[in-house]
């Protein structure tokens, strides 16, 4: 066989649609047909519109489990769940929302965006793109396994030993939970280094640090965040999972463990955790609302930085979760003035918005309306979190309703805001149809409406004193009333999402056509084909500005973007690859193609873990050297991705 | 202009020593297995700091099998390094030896490892100290037998012959993992070994 290509200079061609070259690129970059396309695909549009829908499944019935939770605290004394299944409901809800919706929403997004945004043919690791996803996917599955049969998780979502411990939580609860954290783990692992390599590693020439969205930032900053904290919450969940097994003495007290070393472990992982599920979302705001403003963003440098900062700060802060554990009084010290330190960085975001909006002309369409909805809910969750950061508040509330109150207020009002707003603003890029307005306004108004009865209220029963994870309440305590209106208000905002998901249905068919840039967006994705084609960029665009597309209507100096004339790239599945900081071309990459390798090693590494749930010791090995094969396989050099030379 | 920032200079194509996306994932994944033995290593001084009486409580562990064990260690570093360099001047003998040479050394180190868990007076479930010990060593050591299965494929793949002066990124990215291999068990050795003997 002749000896591959070393080196080339690449053909600068125009992108002209229909031309030959948009023909064979076509050609290079399409997926196979069929069952077998669908399930070997490497195509991170693909794998982020799984990942969307994914999420939102989960986002359902994590809602509905909230339901149920709230029709048996509607009134005092109500005996429809028992207090076995309410604490898996409310196990579950958690951990639903938390690991399978939040995250992986915002994941969805950005592996749908990212390349089209950074004006790349695809992730830098295709391959671990489709294998994060069908983890995830298989994670979910995992974790739910047990639910049918009435063992599910059923230590809340942060799990605190010695509940969690063998000697109280004999069933196969707990190990279902830990096992398919540390299976999660692996597909938040490996989705944080494909973000983070893809950054670095394959963005538009030109395209400087400083050019990229603020999506791309909070998507980076939450990646870089996860790959330092995913690991203690892996190794806490293995660590309790040896306690129970085998028999170590980790968190157990009678033999010299400490069950305060799974709190400190849990949420040095937690709090990170909590900033990596709404970056992304403040970023989706940072990037679509100024669109509706017809400006760009208000201190883009400023906002950019506070991104980072939130979560540099976001690591010194996990002890405010334990503030009535009897820690030391300098050390709550500390860690209360770290959290109060976060208010800067967010106060800087917040009023970036405000600015925003203040100084542009703004659309008050339906996407318009959910992020101001989401600065609303920022604030008032803020202002809760800034009340339990002072230590002596936190005393008084820690483990009562104000603290669901906190948390759905910081976790709906950042993230479901946002990204019910970001779906509105690219549907018509994933789709090539537009979502319907007038719905999408009166979904707004049903789920914001909605929300705020039913969390609102929640403050007050905190205050009063209601605490958290109870099944039921005696009549007499002032606690009714306050409880029915949080139920009808948790309908209300259920029925603003289903009327959401409806108008997505509905639109998906009937909605009116988009074309290239419905909105007059000023990023690169809005330069390519609604829904775009295969290999995303006819040409690697040349990026000379923030705000490419804008430069015109800005006119802010004589250097343009050179949209539809670039790299055009053509030998193979090729993109450019690009210098970390300056994004200057050093190298052509060769991407791989479609495989089936992503979906079986995600079975192997299920298989493995689902052996650990059963004691099988053979089951172990099998899947263990199933899962070497594998990856063997994987990594085996390859010619069309010029790894040999022959 | 725009434009001028792309050249006219030829690029290199493909899996190209640092330029590949591998070796910056591989970064990463240091980056992160760096992360997961820093909270073990938390685990452990938590858990001391909290024991009553003595820490070891069999005493500080002797060091007649560690030491050697860390002079295997980084010999099979070195010997890999070694190979490595052989590779980027196009000669795949020297590569195929350092590679041979570290899997038996990385074999050794894990056979004395075993040796040294069966000489142990404790077991896993003795007490909190043991816990820590066992899962901690056993953490390094899956990393060593991950190490050693990577040195077992790249010595497959020279053998085949597809390494040469242009192409080797895989061997690259196997040799930084082996190095972080062996800078974890420094960090083992110095908590576990040295650490209790200067108390």
């Amino acid at each position: 066989m002749p000896a591959i290509e070393q080196d080339r200079t690449p053909v600068i061609a125009q992108a002209v649609a229909g031309s030959p070259n948009t023909e064979n690129l076509r050609r290079i970059w399409e997926g196979k047909p069929g069952l077998a396309g669908w399930l070997s695909t490497v195509d991170h549009k693909e794998i982020g519109k799984r990942y969307i829908v994914t999420a939102f499944f989960f986002l359902l019935v994590g809602g509905l489990e909230a339901l149920a939770i709230r029709v048996q605290l509607a009134r005092p004394n109500q005996t429809l769940l028992s207090p076995e299944r309410y604490s898996q409901l409310f196990t579950m809800h958690g951990v639903t929302m938390i690991f399978l919706y939040a995250l992986p929403v915002l994941s969805g997004f950005s592996n749908y965006l990212w390349p089209l945004l950074l004006g790349s043919r695809d992730m830098a690791f295709p391959r671990l793109n489709a294998l994060s996803y069908w983890v995830f996917l298989f994670s979910g599955i995992f974790l739910y396994s047990s639910f049918p049969l009435g063992k599910a998780p059923d230590g809340g979502w942060f799990n605190y030993v010695p509940y969690a411990s063998l000697a109280y939580n004999p069933g196969p609860n707990i190990d279902v939970y830990a096992l398919g954290m540390l299976l999660l783990g692996i597909s938040t692992t490996v989705g944080s280094i494909n973000f983070v390599v893809t950054l670095a590693r394959t963005r538009a020439p030109g395209m400087s640090v400083n050019r990229v969205p603020v999506l791309v930032w909070g998507t980076v900053t939450a990646s870089v965040g996860n790959l330092l904290a995913v690991p203690a919450v892996s190794l806490a969940f293995f660590l309790l999972w040896m306690d129970r097994q085998t028999g170590t003495h980790f968190f157990d007290s009678t033999s010299g463990g400490q069950p305060l070393l799974w709190q400190h472990l849990f949420w040095m992982f937690g709090h990170p955790w909590v900033y990596a599920i709404v970056l992304p979302a403040m970023g989706i705001v940072s990037d679509a609302l100024p669109v509706f403003c017809r400006r760009p963003l208000v201190g883009y440098t400023a906002v950019a930085l506070s991104t980072v900062t939130t979560m540099v700060l976001g690591f010194g802060v996990w002890v405010h979760h334990m503030f009535a554990s009897g820690l030391p009084l300098l050390s709550l010290s500390f860690f209360s003035a770290a959290s109060f330190v976060i208010v800067i960085p967010s106060a800087v975001a917040v009023f970036a918005w405000i600015a925003t909006i203040w100084t542009g002309r703004p659309v008050y369409n339906a996407a318009f309306h959910y992020f101001a909805g989401f600065v609303l809910l920022f604030v008032i969750g803020g202002v809760s979190g800034f009340m339990t950061a002072a230590v002596p508040v936190d005393w008084q509330l820690t483990r009562t309703y104000f603290v669901i109150a906190h948390l759905h207020y910081v976790l709906i009002g950042i993230n479901v805001f946002p990204v019910l707003g970001g779906i509105i603003y690219w549907f018509p890029k994933l789709t090539g149809r537009l979502m319907n307005e007038k719905l999408g306004k009166w979904s707004f108004w049903i789920a914001f409406s909605g929300f705020n009865t039913a969390f609102f209220p929640m403050h007050v029963l905190g205050i009063l004193g209601m605490p958290r994870r109870i099944y039921t309440y005696a009549d007499q305590l002032g606690w009714s009333t306050p409880n029915l209106i949080v139920s009808i208000g948790a309908f209300i905002f259920g029925a603003g999402i289903l009327l959401f998901i409806l108008n997505a249905c509905i639109s998906l068919r009937n909605g009116a056509p988009a074309g290239d840039n419905p909105w007059d967006g000023s990023s690169l994705e809005w330069s390519v084909p609604s829904p775009p084609p295969p290999y995303n960029f006819a040409v690697i665009p040349i990026v000379a500005s923030r705000y490419p597309l804008w430069e015109d209507a800005m006119d802010e100096g004589p250097e343009r973007s050179s949209i539809y004339t670039g790299m055009l790239l053509d030998k193979g599945r090729e993109t450019i690859g690009t210098s970390p900081l300056d994004a200057e071309p050093d190298v052509i990459l060769r991407m791989p193609g479609d495989t089936l390798l992503p979906l079986l090693l995600a079975l192997t590494m299920t298989a493995l873990c689902a052996s650990m749930l059963v004691h099988s010791r053979w089951g172990v090995y099998e899947s263990a050297l199933a899962t070497f094969i594998v990856t063997a396989l994987w990594l085996w050099p390859q010619r069309p991705l010029a790894q040999v030379d022959r | 202009m725009a434009e001028s920032i792309v050249s006219d200079r030829p690029l290199p194509i493909g899996s190209r020593g640092h330029l590949a996306t591998g070796w910056w994932g591989m970064l990463t994944l240091i980056l992160t297995e760096g992360a997961l033995f820093a909270y073990l290593f938390f685990s452990y001084f938590y858990l001391a700091s909290h024991a009553l009486g003595q820490w070891p409580p069999s005493g500080p562990p002797s060091l007649d099998i560690s030491i050697p064990g860390t002079v295997i260690l980084i010999a099979g570093s070195l010997v890999v390094w070694w190979g490595e360099r052989g590779i980027e001047r196009g000669r795949s003998r020297p590569l195929a030896l350092g590679l041979t040479a570290a899997l038996i050394l990385g074999i050794l180190f894990v056979s004395m490892q075993f040796y040294e868990w069966s000489r142990q007076p404790f077991r896993l479930s003795t007490d909190v100290y043991s816990s820590l010990y066992f899962t901690i060593t056993g953490f390094h050591m899956l990393h060593v037998i991950a190490g050693l299965l990577i040195l077992a494929v790249l010595l497959l793949w020279t053998a085949l012959g597809h390494f040469d002066a242009e192409r080797h990124a895989a061997v690259s990215i196997g040799a930084l993992y082996w190095h972080f291999v062996t800078v974890v068990w420094l960090a083992v050795f110095f908590i576990f070994y040295i650490a209790p003997t200067l108390t």
